[in-house]
């Protein structure tokens, strides 16, 4: 076990049916280290994310955190309430679908400091403030911080989903495919800003992606994965330059041809 | 104001109180329990009662279990004595018990409520029933009963506080008026029954113990005497009362909570105290409003 | 000058009163009795003792009596009495399969063993209004006996198809334990299907035959049949500890509904027939078809099933099939409610006096280029303090 990891996963197995999901997976995740998990669908890359996210259970193996109050521990050693705090404080996910990690029908600046309130904040011209710092970090006008979400434009409404994730300093974020809703001109500010907010804040994130031009822009470690098992895994610029395993090879010079 | 007598003969039929013993047990355990956890919501076997859900069956059930032979029971609703849904429980407690029956506060052992907490200061030893008709303060941010449960398992209020700051981004002010929710002994999370937010003053640190029946929600809770009672606000938006612009035209309190009463198609209006009680008791001691003062003019 | 209103307690008093003449009708018109209520809306006594949860013919017939007619407030009363009567003990099971039939039909097989029993139904009748109804008529001959008794073995067909391992077996869980009891303790979620069938066989008809019928349009994906409808009559039997057997303390009527549905298998299980019951009290087909159709659309994530519609969500079917609780509660608004409405026209009116206040001298200064006022931004005119959903 890597004790300056962040994140440690061994020989972890999570399916839903016994069949279908992601199998023997290993990997360490360092502070401020960004992750990519690359794959086509069905690869079991959305699985992975859910069982490291301890959303899904794992059958087999161990995922284990270094929690701020308690050390390096073995996440299934958790209680569901201490789980749950991590989640709203320590970590964050942002989903494919901007929609699915807002609440639609409250502000912006009140989807922003939910998190905040949920720790207690209670000064609601600091909350305001706040929301409206973040906001112009992601490069949203203030002047729709009372503004619903449904108002917004996918691309804004991804970044919204971002900033209330971000909003606690969590130091380490999940990401389920988050430009792969977005218009291919949306979808390259996003990653630039990601790319930014990743480097001031110091993030671990683990990005899942079926698009390698995600991984090669965000990511300084990749891991390829197909059938549920990772491939082959390294420094991103390696892997994308110099591909070793006959799958990662397809994938790479797909790229190039289309 | 008049310390009635029971105005209804005691019907042999039924068992005291209508519940047979061992529901009564029932629900006296319950209400331990919520006594030893205040704010927290205890679920019960709630029983159909001749009133129908809505009409406050949980406060019945809350009142026939506790009640005696000794007690003094006082009902409101809306603040008075004489209002439909007051009067059926009365005589419904009446029938059942034998008990007898006041308008006074003062003189009441136990006082069964709707919407109002009386403006006489409650004292030691008297208790106080709610009649509730939605127990769970989050129901409004999350339907499911068991995700509720565990919110408030491990104390997960944020969502709340959404609300309270989406209010004041909107309209500058906090928009809920009634059954506004508070936290009780510094950790639970409870609604005090749609009682105007003017009431949730009263319930913090007051003498009297506060029980609190949903029956058809099938839950009770309570607060216990002296036990802190706070409603949620922000730092800089602190929790406000209603404030009239006019005293009590009857006995002119300016104090109380007060009805608003329409007089003609012109939309003339008045304001009077919603604890009739109160009122009268002011208006026998001397005091007069407006109403008073054009009668003796 | 406004004088305070009393005299509530008379108004009610006389409230009865005008109640009892309302029920009572013309004084020239003959009264309703029970026993003519017992024998001519059997179907009404049967619906209010299912409901009501109380099985006593002549009780039903007294609270649709005294309910003028309205079969949701005899409900009421029948349930309210229930809450007043002690509790002896547990009956045993009754097995349905040794039912005294009236009425026994399956569409899943074009002949069962016993055969097609119709009984008294209205399936079969044009639904033509008969006006020869409208005068009291002769007493009409008996029915004459059938020309042969019914077989004395009439096996239940879910019994067949599981004997050839076709319909999942509905095994005693191990141990044997008691069953939940609704009318003792609260209903809690997860629910067990003890407890989902016994708030079913108590729920509201009209929302158990809608909640039904949407799976069958679509919300939900059962495909049933209904492989067996039996009407009739059983012996209830209880064990009695000082005697140290068992004695019939009565004969009920019952209506069983028994539904199957396809179920798609699994990796590690051949496809079987999935099954939906439904049992009331007296003759309600109905209401146990509803049932058994509801049964199995919650049965929906126990197998595997995506159970995304109304009819497989358990807290939103258990939470809002009881018509006792759903009347009182949609009634109650009728209750006065002056207090808290006061509440919200006190701040309604302070909202709008501070927005004219903040228009106010925007528009003066409208002559002259002005700072931006910090007026509140559109705030809707109704004030919903449950407006917000996630």
């Amino acid at each position: 076990m890597n004790n300056q990891a962040l994140l440690s996963v061994r020989d972890m197995t999570c399916t839903w049916d016994g069949v279908h999901g992601c199998r023997d997976i290993s990997f360490d995740l360092h502070p401020g280290e960004v992750l990519c998990v690359v794959g086509e669908s069905g690869s079991g890359k959305s699985t992975l994310l859910q069982a490291v996210s301890w959303q899904a259970r794992p059958e087999s193996g161990s995922v284990w955190y270094d929690t701020r109050d308690r050390g390096f521990v073995d996440l299934a050693s958790l209680s569901s309430a201490h789980l749950r705090l991590l989640a709203r404080t320590d970590w964050g996910f942002v989903r494919q679908n901007a929609r699915d990690g807002l609440r639609m029908q409250v502000s912006a600046g009140a989807n922003i400091a939910e998190r905040l309130m949920a720790v207690g904040q209670r000064h609601y011209g600091d909350l305001r403030r706040v929301a409206g710092n973040w906001l112009q970090k992601m490069e949203i006008d203030t002047g729709r911080l009372d503004d619903q979400p449904a108002a917004f434009s996918g691309g804004m409404q991804q970044r919204l989903q971002i900033a209330r994730n971000l909003v606690t300093h969590p130091r380490m974020v999940f990401m389920d495919e988050p430009t792969a809703s977005l218009d291919v001109s949306v979808q390259a500010r996003l990653l630039d800003l990601l790319r930014q907010l990743v480097a001031d804040l110091k993030l671990a994130a683990i990005v899942v992606t079926h698009d390698l031009a995600v991984a090669r822009l965000l990511a300084h470690r990749t891991l390829v994965m197909r059938g549920g098992r990772v491939v082959e895994s390294g420094l991103t610029d390696q892997i994308l330059d110099d591909p070793q395993h006959p799958y990662t090879q397809l994938l790479v010079s797909s790229i190039l041809q289309s | 104001m008049n310390s009635a007598q029971a105005t209804v003969a005691r019907d042999d039929h039924y068992n005291f109180a209508y519940l047979d013993e061992s529901t009564k047990r029932m629900l006296r355990r319950a209400l331990l329990k919520a006594v030893a956890i205040p704010g927290y919501q205890v679920p019960f076997g709630s029983r159909e009662m001749p009133l129908p859900y809505g009409w406050g069956t949980g406060g019945i059930q809350v009142t026939a279990a506790i009640i005696g032979q000794a007690d003094v029971l006082k009902v409101i609703d809306q603040g008075s004595d004489d209002t439909t849904n007051a009067i059926n429980i009365r005589r419904f407690f009446g029938r059942v018990t034998g008990v007898r029956t006041t308008e006074s506060t003062r003189e009441a052992t136990i006082v069964q409520t709707r919407h109002r907490i009386p403006e006489t200061p409650l004292r030691e030893g008297q208790i106080m029933v709610y009649q509730v008709p939605i127990p769970e303060p989050l129901r409004w941010l999350e339907p499911s009963e068991t995700e509720t449960r565990t919110m408030h398992a491990l104390a997960e209020y944020g969502g709340m506080h959404v609300k309270l700051y989406e209010d004041i981004a909107q309209h500058g002010h906090i928009a809920t008026t009634y059954d506004y929710p508070v936290i009780v002994n510094g950790r639970y999370m409870m609604r005090p029954s749609p009682i105007p937010k003017f009431d949730n003053p009263k319930l913090d640190g007051n003498p009297a113990l506060m029980l609190f029946g949903a029956g058809r929600e099938k839950r009770v809770y309570a607060v216990p005497p002296y036990t802190r009672v706070k409603s949620l606000d922000f730092e800089d938006h602190p929790f406000r009362v209603e404030q009239w612009d006019h005293c009590c035209e009857l006995c002119g309190s300016d104090q109380s909570y007060l009805d608003e009463i329409i007089l003609d198609d012109q939309g003339t209006r008045r304001f009077v105290c919603s604890d009739t009680e109160y009122c009268a008791g002011r208006q026998a001691a001397g005091h007069t409003g407006a109403a008073g003062a054009e009668a003796a003019a | 000058m406004y004088v305070a209103v009393k005299g509530g307690e008379r108004a009610i008093l006389n409230s009865y009163r005008m109640l009892d003449a309302y029920r009572r009708g013309d004084a020239q018109v003959p009264e309703l009795t029970l026993a003519q209520i017992r024998q001519q809306m059997p179907l009404a006594v049967s619906r209010v003792m299912a409901e009501g949860a109380l099985y006593d013919p002549q009780l039903a017939a007294l609270a649709i009596k005294q309910a003028a007619g309205d079969v949701i407030e005899a409900v009421f009363l029948l349930r309210a009495y229930r809450s007043t009567l002690p509790r002896f003990g547990y009956t045993q099971p009754v097995d349905t399969a040794r039912m005294r039939l009236s009425r026994r039909i399956s569409s899943t097989f074009k002949d069962v063993p016993g055969g097609q029993i119709l009984g008294p139904t209205y399936d079969y009748t044009q639904r033509l209004l008969d006006f020869s109804l409208e005068a009291e008529s002769e007493a009409a001959e008996p029915l004459p006996p059938a020309a042969e008794p019914l077989p004395a073995s009439m096996p239940r067909v879910t019994d067949l198809l599981q004997h050839d391992d076709l319909i999942d077996q509905e095994a005693v869980p191990p141990g044997d334990p008691a069953p939940f009891d609704l009318t003792r303790q609260p209903l809690a979620f997860p629910a067990g299907r003890d407890a989902r069938l016994q708030n079913l066989a108590r729920a509201d008809e009209g929302f158990l035959l809608s909640m039904g019928y949407s799976t069958q349009r679509g919300y939900g994906n059962t495909h049933p049949f209904a492989a067996e409808i039996r009407y009739g009559s059983l012996e209830v039997d209880m064990f009695i500890e000082e005697l140290g057997f068992a004695v019939t303390v009565g004969e009920i009527e019952l209506t069983e509904c028994q539904m199957v549905s396809q179920f798609a298998g699994s990796a590690h299980e051949a496809p079987k027939f999935t099954r939906g019951y439904g049992l009331t009290f007296g003759y309600g087909e109905r209401k146990a078809m509803s049932m058994a159709l509801v049964d199995r659309a919650l049965k929906a994530h126990e197998l595997g099933e995506a159970g995304d519609a109304p009819a497989n969500d358990h807290e939103f079917v258990l939470y809002h099939s009881d018509n006792v609780e759903a009347s009182g509660f949609v009634q109650h608004l009728k209750l006065p409610h002056y207090v808290d409405f006061q509440a919200n026209l006190e701040l309604l009116r302070r909202l709008r006096q501070e927005q004219a206040a903040a228009r106010a001298p925007a528009a003066a200064a409208a002559a002259t280029p002005a700072a931006p006022t910090a007026a509140p931004s559109a705030a809707p005119a109704a004030i919903a303090d449950e407006a917000l959903s996630s």
